[in-house]
């Protein structure tokens, strides 16, 4: 017996994304963001998308072209203070922006990728991100009762990877990238580094590859993965 | 008024320093503190701030400044770090703000219309962390005061802040409302009042100066 071998190119993989498409998006700043991935979206021009990412980088880079490109409708993040760009486009109400704490949209994440309906949790409670989420008493403390996220796709970026779609992250470019991992019904990875299967330390890996559908090797990651000076 | 927040930090804690003026703590920290500095994008044993050109383009602070990991860091993913928030295991965090009301009340989020960042980890970090400073202007840039009666803006967390930085003053939130514990250097009892938008009680004796 082998494991079995899911390696893509990056326009196949983003292929299986359509227009409408839900899409969990790695990384925190440029740490772990799959500008590859988000370029080639970009270039395939799928429409009417809803982003769920922590930030939505800063302007000129990754999730900012998906934006000046007019393919985002929704974004659920939990910062933008980075990308006036963004801002602008939530002022002038041309995207609509969700904000969600951000261990919470990590735990959200979690849970949809762990395959429950979702948690409760006392964060928020009497300020506005509350607001309208359903209350659960428990023990006669109040909580807030936080939906599960799942999505249609996931865009990853590792730092290693195997054909069958074992993933090691570096650093903190780990991030969301292991959770959204888990919680997308078609999950697309781009490493640079894509090793023979068996060739990663089974100890070592940080997300297994069940959870994995397309494997994309790169050549060289994106140049917008680099030091930004500012 | 940013070397005078790290002297607030003491041996063995787990602290994290939030975006914008809290991050500079870093650089004011002893040489040989033990200390654990965590970032909420993914990392416990924040090192010092590196240049361009030491930077690693996949090590970075939750404010995007380019950083090291102390030997014995752990990078963890961001369910992990606010899992150490949310249960308790921080001593301490540093919060920037735009408004802090008597009653400990933060508003850093959102300005309604203008400018609206978003919450990133700020909410859990300002409800969960055991001890909640502010480090900020005493006013915002045209002037107006950032500590208020009551704030104006959504709330990020109810009644946490215990001790604000500003470059004005040391003032603590009490259940009596604002107190004055310091001044800056060459700032008088009445600038500060008169630079706050709430009540400020003055203690018997001399004010100490940093």
């Amino acid at each position: 017996m082998r494991l079995p071998q899911k390696n893509r190119t990056i326009e196949e993989a983003v292929a299986h994304i359509g227009d409408g498409a839900s899409i969990m998006v790695g990384g925190f700043g440029v740490p772990g963001t799959p500008f590859n991935l988000i370029a080639e979206l970009v270039r395939q021009g799928q429409k009417n998308l809803t982003i769920i990412k922590n930030d939505a980088n800063e302007a000129g880079m990754g999730i900012d072209h998906l934006l000046a490109n007019g393919q985002v409708r929704k974004l659920i993040v939990t910062h933008l203070g980075l990308n006036a760009h963004a801002i602008e486009l939530m002022n002038r109400g041309v995207i609509e922006v969700e904000f969600c704490a951000q261990g919470i949209l990590a735990e959200r994440i979690r849970a949809g990728g762990a395959g429950l309906a979702g948690f409760i949790s006392d964060i928020g409670i009497g300020t506005e991100l509350a607001e309208g989420k359903q209350m659960v008493t428990v023990d006669g403390s109040d909580y807030v009762l936080e939906t599960a996220l799942r999505t249609d796709a996931a865009l990853i970026h590792a730092e290693r990877c195997d054909g069958f779609g074992n993933l090691c992250f570096a650093k903190t470019a780990r991030n969301f990238n292991p959770l959204m991992a888990m919680a997308a019904d078609c999950v697309i990875v781009q490493s640079r580094n894509c090793l023979p299967i068996g060739d990663i330390d089974p100890d070592s890996i940080h997300t297994p590859g069940p959870f994995v559908d397309h494997v994309v090797a790169l050549d060289q990651l994106h140049k917008e993965y680099a030091i930004v000076r500012r | 008024m940013v070397a005078r927040a790290a002297r607030a930090i003491e041996p063995g804690m787990l602290v994290n320093l939030g975006i914008g003026l809290p991050t500079r703590v870093v650089n004011f920290l002893p040489t040989g503190m033990e200390v654990g500095l965590h970032t909420e994008n993914g990392l416990v044993g924040v090192g010092p701030t590196m240049d361009y050109d030491h930077a690693d383009c996949d090590l970075i602070d939750a404010g995007g400044a380019y950083i090291s990991a102390l030997p014995g860091g752990a990078f963890i993913d961001s369910a992990m770090s606010f899992a150490i928030v949310r249960s308790g295991r921080l001593d301490l965090t540093m919060l920037g703000a735009f408004e802090v009301a008597q009653n400990g009340d933060l508003a850093n989020w959102k300005i309604p219309g203008k400018f609206s960042p978003g919450v990133g980890g700020g909410i859990e970090l300002a409800q969960k962390a055991a001890h909640v400073m502010v480090l900020t202007t005493h006013t915002d840039r045209k002037g107006n005061p950032k500590l208020l009666e009551r704030c104006t803006l959504p709330l990020t967390a109810i009644g946490s802040v215990e001790r604000i930085f500003t470059d004005m003053a040391v003032v603590d939130v009490t259940p009596q409302g604002f107190v004055l514990r310091e001044l800056a250097e060459g700032i008088s009892v009445a600038e500060v009042k008169s630079a706050t938008g709430a009540p400020l009680m003055i203690p018997d004796g001399d004010i100490p100066t940093f």
